[in-house]
């Protein structure tokens, strides 16, 4: 297979990880309790490592002198290919636990085909990766529960929430053209099979919260073709403000 | 209780701490023994989560992935720090709830270099090598203070906050060795961290209320005065090393005591900071009272859930 779609297509799964990562990390020192702070710095950690075993080995795929680094940090907006479900701001906890619920569901199925990949270095970070994320999605999946059948206020404030990021869950399921090449390959999953799956997993949950799943005609998309929301410009300036202000430099 | 009785119960108290022996939470104790040991962990415990505060300030923007990942490890190693502190604390009678109160409402103070902004990437080093290395100075002695479960819980403070200490002097090692702009910005952290660091050991013996019965119940082992001339004389040569300046135009050597000589320290600005006038104590404070609040309703729902939960499984169980 091709380096340069290969490349593309790490970074298609690597980019869900590092925004979402970097989403999270803003909440650390701001959790409704200790312990649950705790958790999603937990998680946001998860995510990081992940991102660093992509980029190492897209670092190392490329043609170019490239670090993880230069990955993370030095693209322009234009050129990040993550979903647009994880650059979701964090409203408020109910936002952050029904971005993680709908992410962390389908990252478990993603993760569970990549194993079979024919690429040995996805399958070792699958595997790896797959234990991190069973915990994150018992984590959000208790939590849903937690809101939805908590109190009224907590009811109204996780419905709400999954309401409003259901229409960026179709987008989890669109393959670009390198995820097409590499799925032709044996070595990218083909995410239609996974799709029947998340929404029955993703239903149950929601239905032992008493929630109820919305029924939307209309999603949105444009993440993996990196055309982002308006979010994702201000996340970026934050994560890359040290790279652009200092360039070139060793920390 | 008669008199003697308690009496007694004090003596016996007392020659269980002269025989280094722990004093654990059902065991009889003096109450001043017991509020002062409520007062000292969750200060401590305070301090820590205050302290995730102006680290966490620069998680979304820390330079490099590694960096990033060692910055959240450590900002949690704090929340963690800061759990099994108001655990240990609980022990004592008093609940999480009540010690958040404390804390929102001001009564209860934390250490005062958490109100100090974190406005470079080298205060990331700064606060690693000097305000880590400041508090473990401090806490070291209490690994083997007198009443058991704080003991316990600083054996693994103090582990991880000298791992945290070495992580920030490499921070700053990095930037020496980087560009002159790189090295400028550790020297600017310096020369703002460098005083706020021996304020937290402490004010001066002679302003020091508590020391002499905190000596006693082997909470302090030395005095703030020697503390700080400890944590001057070693952090001299690690300065030395890493190519950087003091800012104290009075420090030098002195052969005859065998310790560095330093300037008179600005107690003014400590007790400024202390009484709430630092330059970021209302949004530290603000910014713990605002997660709490936001929180409220998390935390209803889990209880809510919880009670819910258990109902279920009486009703299953009759």
């Amino acid at each position: 297979m091709q380096k340069d779609i290969l490349i593309k297509y790490i970074l298609g799964i690597a980019d869900n990880s590092l925004i979402l990562g970097q989403r999270l990390g803003e909440l650390t020192g701001h959790g409704p309790t200790l312990e649950v702070d705790i958790a999603m710095t937990n998680i946001s950690l998860d995510l990081f490592g992940q991102v660093r075993s992509y980029f190492q080995y897209t670092a190392q795929l490329s043609e170019e002198d490239k670090t993880e680094d230069d990955f993370a940090f030095l693209r322009k907006e234009r050129e990040y290919i993550n979903v647009l479900l994880v650059e979701q701001p964090n409203r408020d906890f109910g936002y952050t636990i029904a971005r993680q619920f709908l992410f962390d569901h389908f990252h478990f199925l993603f993760l569970n085909e990549l194993q079979n990949s024919k690429d040995k270095t996805l399958v070792a970070i699958a595997k790896k990766s797959l234990k991190e994320v069973s915990y994150h999605r018992r984590f959000s999946s208790d939590w849903i529960k937690r809101l939805g059948d908590g109190t009224e206020e907590s009811k109204r404030k996780i419905q709400i929430a999954i309401n409003d990021l259901w229409r960026f869950t179709e987008e989890l399921f669109h393959q670009t053209n390198a995820d097409v090449e590499a799925i032709k390959e044996g070595i990218g999953i083909d995410t239609d099979k996974i799709k029947a799956k998340y929404l029955e997993n993703v239903s149950e949950v929601l239905a032992e919260a008493m929630l109820e799943k919305p029924d939307l005609k209309f999603f949105q998309e444009g993440g993996k073709k990196g055309i982002h929301s308006e979010h994702m410009g201000y996340l970026l300036n934050d994560m890359q403000y040290m790279q652009r202000t200092y360039p070139g430099m060793k920390w | 209780m008669s008199e003697q009785e308690v009496k007694n119960l004090e003596e016996i108290f007392e020659q269980k701490i002269a025989r280094d022996e722990k004093i654990e939470p059902k065991d009889w104790m003096p109450e001043k023994y017991r509020k002062t040991h409520i007062r000292q962990m969750s200060q401590h415990a305070h301090s820590e989560i205050i302290g995730m505060l102006p680290e966490g300030n620069w998680i979304t923007r820390a330079p490099s992935l590694r960096r990033k990942v060692a910055l959240l490890a450590k900002v949690q190693d704090e929340a963690g720090h800061g759990l099994y502190l108001y655990s240990a604390c609980e022990t004592l009678g008093i609940s999480r709830e009540e010690l958040y109160e404390q804390l929102h409402t001001g009564k209860a103070k934390y250490s005062s270099i958490f109100n100090y902004p974190t406005v470079t990437w080298a205060d990331m080093g700064a606060i690693g090598w000097l305000v880590d290395g400041a508090a473990i100075i401090n806490q070291v002695p209490l690994c083997s203070t007198s009443f058991g479960p704080y003991a316990r819980a600083m054996v693994r403070v103090c582990k991880e906050e000298s791992f945290h200490q070495r992580q920030g002097y490499e921070i700053m090692l990095t930037l020496c060795r980087g560009s002159e702009e790189q090295k400028q910005m550790a020297q600017d952290a310096l020369n703002r961290w460098w005083w706020p660091s021996l304020m937290m050991l402490g004010p001066t013996d002679d302003a020091s209320t508590h020391t002499e019965q905190s000596m006693k119940w082997k909470l302090k082992r030395k005095t703030n005065d020697e503390l700080r001339q400890q944590f001057i004389d070693q952090t001299i040569p690690q300065a030395d090393i890493l190519g950087l300046t003091i800012p104290d135009k009075d420090l030098k050597w002195n052969e005859e005591t065998g310790h560095y000589d330093f300037g008179e320290i600005n107690w003014d600005e400590f007790w400024q900071v202390v009484k709430g006038h630092g330059p970021c104590n209302k949004e530290r404070l603000q910014t713990r009272v605002d997660a709490w609040e936001n929180g409220a309703w998390v935390r209803d729902a889990a209880m809510a859930y919880s009670e819910k939960k258990a109902a279920k499984k009486v009703q299953k169980a009759s």
